[in-house]
Order: structure tokens, then sequence, then C-alpha cells
């Protein structure tokens, strides 16, 4: 096989594991967005304050410690305990859906049956106020996230493609450890959207509110459970974009990286959103590798982009959304 | 008991139909118009002119084209920042390949290539609508920067990749350096005033005229507009063009008279696109005023937090820049709850509050 061949495949290989982190960030978004018509700019900023309360719970750091110091004079930081990994993924849990019922009781309940567009931007306002409220509780440094997900280049992989192809693939534990997380998350959410009760109410209030409204579901309720569920899918997106690159800021930025990934899987298709990831993810990988170089590289800053609106174009209703029919 | 329009009588209809029908709001915009062109240019000082006046006008262009677009079009557009930085490098080869050229020629010159890349970019607004639109034009943002970052003709191939302001003149009869170290701040404040002054007229102008209605009827509802006879291609087209012209004046004067150097990604990135939405909804969708309103308010509000919590509480600067996240963040949600029409309908109903006062009916 041709060297430029086996390369090729390598980089398809990596594009996928890169959509499938992609594609984690994607579901949250449509999760809200099918239940509630809000397009959450903030899922990313979620991503990065759920990943950030988890390492500040895990390290005992004191929330808002520097305000604190700043106030009082005092010079606190840690509380002196380490809390295990799997207490601090509980706590931060219930601290996601304790902020999906403060947003929904302070914010989006009062936005009810506002433009699209309204709503759209009052997300990114939220975006902002949850950053700087992560930035003051637990600091705006890089930290160092280790949940004990498997890290590092996959041995098995390298050795047998090095005997079968005469070049060993570099294939990341933490991205194969990160599909297969993936894959249990979108099954059980199917699962969950499918045969509970909660699950048939969110798709009952997707499909029509006020048919749902007069059967007796509670929308605030609803929209509490999503958001929380929204909250819940970027602690898994952080957990996994942490650990392989640090929890920092940038990592709100993952969520700008979903936006294409939704528009061409669609706004309201969970297998969309998965699919849409990973085609970002190889198209842009392959990108990257053949025409790249030509161009000054760097270019998976905006092929993602480019390459929705190019799609949207074409079909604007995505790959998997249902079609857009507009009346008067 | 100032504010009343009693006695204030129209008897023709170009009076009856100026922006100011009312003769104390008249006489506040001249006032204001005098006190900005002649007052201040003798008072400014350094300080004033790089920390306040100069960034607010700038910034109000900004605002004003991105108010066109999004408040009066209902385009909403994340590409700011990009249409900013076409501004910025076509001044810059325009400056370094015309050393004869003014700066008015140059900002305006500037403003007519950004009209035609925003033209460009606005061409998919046709088939893709709502936030479609907003994230397509996050390619816009994103490509645009890339391309200035990575293709070294747009930087005359400097090793550090910046590009910097030569000096030139105001105009080519009016020989007072613009741009360069030896520029002094009231020239600057006067250049954008000038800017300012100009670009809101015509925008004010254009907004109530027949384009400025087809704009709204697009905003209001597309299908019922193009049923009635607007053309949505025109439209929409104009509209991406007035906006990216003014955005692209803006971002060239950013570049050449206040900054003077820039580097690409730090000064046009998407936090860009991100402050000058802000600036309108804060300050009013679809009001001239407004965008005066927003522009001041974000330029002001880093230089009041600095001045409460870094000088007053002597916090360190990081925790005062979280605070203002924590700030904006909560602002804009505030905002589009209570009043999405922003700080200019507030401006509007103390002033049908004023006509009444001391009266309560």
């Amino acid at each position: 096989m041709p060297d430029q061949l086996i390369f090729a495949m390598e980089v398809i290989l990596n594009g996928l594991l890169n959509g499938v982190m992609y594609s984690l960030v994607a579901l949250g978004f449509v999760l809200i967005f099918k239940a509630s018509g809000i397009f959450n700019y903030a899922q990313g900023v979620m991503a990065l304050f759920a990943a950030m309360t988890l390492v500040g719970i895990q390290q005992g750091r004191v929330p808002f410690g520097h305000l604190i110091n700043a106030i009082f004079g005092t010079d606190i930081h840690y509380f002196g305990w380490e809390v295990p990994a799997l207490a601090a993924i509980l706590m931060t849990v219930l601290i996601m859906i304790a902020f999906a019922y403060l947003v929904q009781r302070f914010v989006f309940k009062h936005l009810v049956g506002q433009e699209p567009i309204i709503l759209f931007m009052a997300t990114i306002g939220l975006a902002y106020f949850l950053e700087g409220v992560s930035d003051l509780m637990w600091g705006s440094e890089i930290r160092n996230l280790d949940v004990g997900l498997p890290q590092g280049i996959n041995d098995w992989i390298d050795v047998t493609t090095f005997e079968a192809l005469g070049y060993g693939f570099f294939i990341d534990n933490l991205d194969i450890a990160a599909a297969i997380i993936a894959a249990i998350l979108v099954m059980s959410l199917i699962a969950y959207s499918q045969y509970t009760k909660n699950g048939r109410a969110m798709r009952a209030v997707a499909d029509d509110h006020q048919a749902a409204l007069s059967v007796g579901i509670s929308l605030n309720y609803v929209w509490i459970l999503v958001w929380s569920l929204a909250g819940m899918v970027a602690l898994v997106a952080g957990v996994m974009w942490g650990s392989k690159s640090g929890v920092q800021f940038s990592l709100s930025l993952i969520a700008l990286k979903a936006l294409p990934v939704l528009m061409l899987g669609g706004f309201t298709s969970i297998p969309g959103a998965i699919v849409g990831g990973l085609i970002i993810g190889v198209g842009e990988a392959l990108f990257e590798f053949a025409i790249g170089p030509m161009i000054g590289g760097a270019t998976e800053n905006w092929f993602a982009y480019v390459l929705a609106l190019v799609f949207l174009v074409f079909r604007p209703q995505g790959l998997f959304g249902e079609k857009i029919i507009e009346r008067v | 008991m100032l504010y009343r329009e009693a006695g204030d009588f129209s008897t023709t209809y170009s009076q009856d139909n100026q922006t100011f029908p009312i003769r104390f709001d008249r006489m506040g915009y001249y006032f204001a118009l005098l006190i900005g062109a002649v007052v201040i240019p003798f008072l400014i000082n350094d300080y004033w002119a790089n920390s306040l006046l100069i960034p607010f006008l700038i910034y109000a262009i900004a605002a004003i084209g991105l108010n066109i677009l999004t408040g009066y079009c209902g385009q909403v557009s994340l590409g700011t920042g990009g249409f900013m930085a076409v501004g910025a490098y076509t001044s810059y080869k325009l400056m370094t390949a015309f050393p004869g050229l003014d700066m008015i020629s140059i900002t305006l010159l500037s403003g007519f290539m950004t009209a035609m890349v925003g033209v460009a970019f606005g061409l998919p607004s046709l088939r893709i609508k709502g936030f479609y639109l907003a994230v397509a034009t996050l390619a816009a943002q994103f490509f645009l920067v890339w391309m200035f970052n990575k293709v070294g003709w747009f930087y005359n191939y400097s090793a550090s990749g910046q590009i910097s302001a030569p000096e030139r003149d105001f105009f080519y009869f009016i020989n007072l350096p613009v741009t360069g170290p030896n520029a002094e701040s009231w020239v600057k404040y006067l250049f954008c005033f000038l800017f300012v002054f100009v670009l809101s007229w015509v925008a004010r102008n254009l907004t109530r005229g027949s384009v400025g209605r087809q704009w709204m009827a697009i905003r209001d509802m597309d299908i019922a507009a193009e049923i009635i006879g607007v053309n949505p291609l025109k439209a929409k087209l104009t509209a991406f063009a007035v906006s990216s012209f003014y955005v692209g004046v803006s971002g060239a004067l950013l570049f050449t008279v206040y900054l003077g150097a820039v580097e690409v990604g730090e000064v046009y990135g998407i936090t860009k696109s991100f402050l000058v939405l802000f600036m309108i909804i804060i300050g009013g969708l679809g009001s001239i005023f407004g965008s005066f309103a927003g522009a001041a308010f974000m330029v002001l509000l880093p230089v009041f937090l600095k001045l409460l919590l870094v000088d007053g509480l002597s916090f360190d600067t990081a925790l005062s820049a979280h605070f203002q996240f924590v700030i904006v963040g909560a602002l804009i949600m505030f905002f589009l709850i209570v009043e999405p029409h922003g700080l200019a309908r507030l401006w509007s109903l103390a002033k049908e509050k004023l006509r009444l006062w001391p009266f309560p009916h």
C-alpha cells in the first residue's frame, strides 16, 4: 500500500475520533433545542464550568477563593482534603442540576414565546455570565484534570498495524475511551427518551408545547430536566476535552466548533449530531492533511464553518433536520 | 416643565418630517454637535482621547453598522470582527502602496472594499435564515482572520506579522498628521468625529427612507415582505453592503487612528464581534441613538470597573476582568428580558414622562 494512503487512513481515523468529541458537545445543543427551541450558545461554557467545578471539588479548592481573599485580606486556597473522582462527579452533577434550575427560574421562564434569535442572544449573555462566574469561583488558570481515564498511545493498535501495514498508527487511548463513552451516552439518552415517563414528556414538549400543556405536562419541569441533561452532557464533554488538553478557556470555544456540526446534521436530530460531528472531524483532518500545507496550514480554524456554509446553501435544514416549511 | 411640544407648529411637510420634530430635541442636538465639534477639541488631552472619546466614536460607527444589519434588517451577524479586519488591512495596503493618499480617501476606500466583501458573504443569506445565518457569518469571521494571518502579502511580509500605520495627513490640503506617533489627539478626535457625524446622518436618513422600510419589512417577516413587493435580494444585499461599509470604516479607524499597530487575531477576533453585538443589544436594536448609547456603555464599563474595583477596592486586574464578564452577561440577559429595545427605549420612555411632568396625566 502506498505511504500516502496509509497516512490518509491514520488521519481519517484520528479525524473520526475527534469528530466524536465534537458530537458530544453538539448533543447537548440538540437536547435543549428540541425541547425548548433555545439554541444554547452557552453549551461550551457549561462544559468549561462543569470541568472546572469537577477539578475544583477534586482538589478541594475553596470556591470564590480569590474573591474572599481580595475582600477580607485572607489567604485561603484549599480546604486541605481531596475528594475521590466519583464523589466529585456526583457533586458536579448536583451543581449542574442546580444551575439548570436557576437558569430556568431566572432567565428562560421570562423569555417564553420570544423570537428564537432573542433567545439565542440571551444564551450568549448566559455564556459570558457563566464564564465570569467560573473564573470567579475557580480562577482562570489551566488545570489538569484526571479522573482515571486511560491516556497515551494505544500499543495494541500500534503493534497490529505495524505488523499488517509496516507503519504503526498513532491512536490515543483517550480518544477511544471518548468514543465508547459517547456511544454509551447516546444509547442511554435514546433509551431514556423512548422508555421512561419523563422521556415521553420531553418528546411531547418537543413536538408541541401547547398540546403538551393541555395534557398536563409541566413545561417548567421538562425544561429544567432538559437543561440538567444538557449540563450532564456538558460535564462528559468537559471531562473528555479537559483530560485531553487541560481545563482552560479554549474549552468554551469548542462550542463554536459544534455549531457547524449541528448545521450539517440538522438541529433537531440526535443521530444528525453524531454524523455531523464525524463528517466535520474527518473533513477538517483530511483538508488539513491534503491541502493545508499548500495554503499555510491551520485550516481547521475555519474549514468546518465554510463546509457547513456551502452545505447549507444546498440543503438549509441539514442532513437529518425536519424540512423547514414557512407560512405567512 | 422644560420639555414641551406646545407652540411647536409644523407648517410644511419638510418640517413635519424632520428627525427632531420637537424644538427642544433639535436644540439639544445642535448643542451636542457644537460641544463635540468646537469645545471638546480645545479641552481634550491624551488620556480622555485614548481611553474614552476615540474608542467611543469608533465603536459607535461599528455599532451603527451592525445595527443596520441586525436591528433594521434582522440578519444576525457574528462576523463583525472579520469585516473590521478587512477595513484595517485595506487601509494598511493603501497607506503603504500609495504614500500620497490622504486619510479620508483611504478610510472611505477601505469602507467600499469591506462592503464588497460583505456582499460576497451576504449572498448565502438569501437561502439561510436566523441563527443558521449567524453561524454562517462565523465562517467569514474565522476565514478572514486566518487569511490575514497566513497570507504574507496582506502584512507586506513583515517579520512579526503585525501591521503598523505610517504617518498620513488628514486631507490633501489639510496637512495635519492623523496617524503615526506625531498625530495630536485633537486631530484624531476631530477626524473620528467627522466620520461619526456624516455616517450617522446618512444612516438615520437611509433607515427612514424607502431602503430602510424595505429592510424593516424583511426583518419583520421576509415572506410577507416578498409578497407585497419587496425584493429580498436587493434589500438583504444592500443591508449587508451598507453595514459592512460602516464596519469596515470603523475597523480601519480602529487600526489607523486608535491603535496604530495591530495583530489581527488579537484585535479582530471573535470577541470583537461579540463586543459590537452586545453594544447594539444593550443600546437598542433598530435605533441609531441606541448604537451610540450601547457603544458609550461598553466603552465606559471597563473604565468604570477599573476605577471602582482596582483603584477603589484594590482588587487585582484579573478579578476585575472576571467581574466584567459577569456584569456584561447579566446585563445582556436583563435587557433581553426586561427591555429588548435597550437603552434607547428607556430614553424614549423618559422623554414621554418628561412631557407630562410634573402632572401624572
